[in-house]
């Protein structure tokens, strides 16, 4: 499904400042995995999102999405194959539109815009049909300017967005971290439903461990833009976060705090 | 104010409300500040002037002049978008080099059209006066491009160009390629910005080079005028208050004139009235900022 293969990204090149953010990372993921990425600020983890979705170009290796080459193309010529959710719920929606009027974009997703009208009443059903998942009444809201919804209502229209067109992989890139805990744990949730409704192949980079080892079907840590652990199966089931720590100890061959990872927000 | 001179700026604001209508497409929807309009309004006039002293028809001089005007735009456009000029250095570069281009267009500096045929003598045949066929075709056009632009805004396409002026990493994450919808707009706008600087070479009855000097703050002079009388930002609503706000606007001018004011101070009473109509937010801000600090004392 989704395969990054001896991916490499410099920043700042032959710089003081220069820092390498991926050393030749290498993922392969197969259809309908549910991966948590982790690891401490700086490890590569939004680099490597940033080098699926082609917000940022690799300078060696590939990017291969249902064998298709996608490399060298720019984030709105991935958009058809790849949706992501970002961290700021102000990035995913357009503020001065209606509900509806987002959605519409999202309904047509990486396909040709016409001169048609774009909410029509035939959309305005579907709309209200995938809203009503999320049980925030937002589904009797369609004509209200987005920038009157709070960020966790805007989060969980996003997700709505990311997901309208079903896409083959969705990024999520820490997408809980900016709100309060109880609207994040909502958010959790109706990412949860999301992903198994559409038995979505999900890559989510957080920095909650609990979700890392509760949420999806694999976790995978990263750590000086390499990765260095992965795990899956048996092996994940029953781990506790302070197994998922001494797990990076020995292989990275400093501690990690929890508290670490936590603070690194 | 006599009747008639009140129409003949009531008419004067419908002709220019086209312009403000562009500018309202860039500077609101698109949030592109395009100075392009100052050069792409003397070269509709300059297109349509030319065109028509040399015996064409109006009809086809100003869809020729509509064309020149989009072609002016996406040339700012390319250079914002593929070039990576910034947007306001774009425009300018654009209005500087139209200034030769129009010159070389109309052949001299200016070109009179007195006793030529034009587009709004056309319902005289019908036996109107030519005075209420001149209103009459002016109203109706206004209201055609008005109702074409609330339409446009609402289809998909015109969806991503209003997308794009808000939030353009939203737009590109879902595959709308925002160099193109940065590009169709300023074409758009600047259509409309040329569409009027040929209906105002023919109302007035002659072309200067230099008619479109101040015509970016004429137009965000309306934009403002209009956002304040028509609170609602609904499409709609948003382009009829622009409409009103340009009849406004003549009409303060004529009004101001008639009061005996130099006419060589118009451009900088209008500057000032935008002036104080941007920066009003701030200056409440500090003010109430200042207070807030005084009441802690």
């Amino acid at each position: 499904m989704l395969k990054v293969i001896g991916g490499v990204k410099v920043f700042n090149k032959g710089t003081i400042n220069e820092k390498v953010a991926l050393r030749g990372v290498n993922l392969e993921m197969d259809k309908g995995e549910f991966i948590t990425v982790i690891g401490s600020n700086g490890a590569g983890k939004s680099t490597l999102l940033n080098v699926i979705a082609g917000n940022l170009i690799l300078d060696q290796g590939q990017v291969i999405v249902d064998d298709k080459d996608l490399t060298n193309k720019s984030d709105h010529q991935r958009a058809n194959l790849i949706s992501r959710v970002f961290q700021d719920p102000l990035q995913g929606t357009a503020a001065s539109m209606t509900i509806a009027e987002n959605l519409v974009l999202a309904l047509k997703r990486g396909s040709r815009l016409g001169l048609g009208i774009g909410v029509k009443a035939a959309r305005r059903k579907k709309f209200q049909e995938a809203l009503s998942i999320l049980n925030l009444g937002l589904e009797d809201r369609l004509d209200d300017k987005v920038g009157l919804l709070s960020g966790g209502q805007r989060q969980a229209l996003t997700l709505i967005m990311a997901t309208l067109q079903k896409p083959k992989v969705l990024l999520l890139d820490e997408h809980t971290a900016a709100l309060d805990p109880k609207t994040a744990q909502n958010i959790i949730e109706i990412t949860q439903k999301l992903v198994k409704r559409h038995e979505l192949t999900t890559l989510m980079v957080t920095h909650d461990l609990d979700h890392a080892i509760e949420l999806g079907t694999r976790t995978i840590m990263m750590n000086n833009g390499n990765i260095i652990l992965d795990v899956k199966g048996e092996e994940r089931e029953g781990m506790t976060i302070d197994d998922l720590l001494d797990k990076f100890t020995k292989v990275s061959g400093h501690r990690l705090t929890n508290d670490r990872i936590l603070l690194a927000q | 104010m006599n009747i008639s001179v009140f129409l003949s700026s009531v008419e004067q604001g419908l002709v220019y409300a086209i312009m403000a209508l562009g500018v309202y497409l860039t500077f609101r929807i698109l949030d592109f500040p395009d100075l392009t309009v100052d050069g792409s309004f003397p070269l509709g006039a300059a297109v349509a002037a030319k065109l028509i002293y040399s015996g064409w028809n109006p009809v086809v001089a100003i869809i020729l002049a509509l064309l020149a005007g989009i072609l002016a735009g996406t040339l700012t456009g390319i250079l914002n978008t593929k070039l990576k000029i910034t947007g306001l250095l774009s425009g300018i570069l654009t209005m500087t080099a139209l200034y030769s281009i129009n010159l070389r267009i109309m052949g001299r500096a200016n070109i009179s059209l007195l006793g030529k045929n034009k587009i709004f003598n056309l319902l005289t045949s019908l036996g109107i006066s030519e005075k209420a066929s001149t209103f009459i075709f002016f109203f109706v056009v206004v209201l055609i491009v008005k109702l074409l632009i609330d339409w446009f805004l609402k289809t998909e396409l015109g969806l991503a160009l209003r997308a794009t002026g808000d939030n353009k990493q939203m737009v590109r994450s879902l595959g709308v390629n925002t160099d193109l919808t940065v590009i169709l707009g300023l074409g758009l706008s600047n259509g409309l910005v040329a569409l009027a600087g040929a209906l105002v070479a023919q109302h007035q009855g002659f072309t200067d080079v230099k008619m479109g000097i101040g015509m970016i703050i004429i137009g965000l002079a309306s934009v403002i005028i209009g956002e304040a009388i028509v609170r609602n930002k609904t499409i709609k609503w948003a382009t009829l208050g622009v409409v009103l706000g340009s009849v406004i606007y003549r009409l303060v001018i004529t009004i101001a004139l008639r009061m005996r004011l130099n006419p060589n101070d118009l451009k900088l009473i209008t500057a000032i009235l935008v002036i104080g109509a941007l920066g009003a937010p701030a200056i409440k801000e500090q003010f109430s900022f200042k207070r807030l600090q005084g009441g802690a004392k």
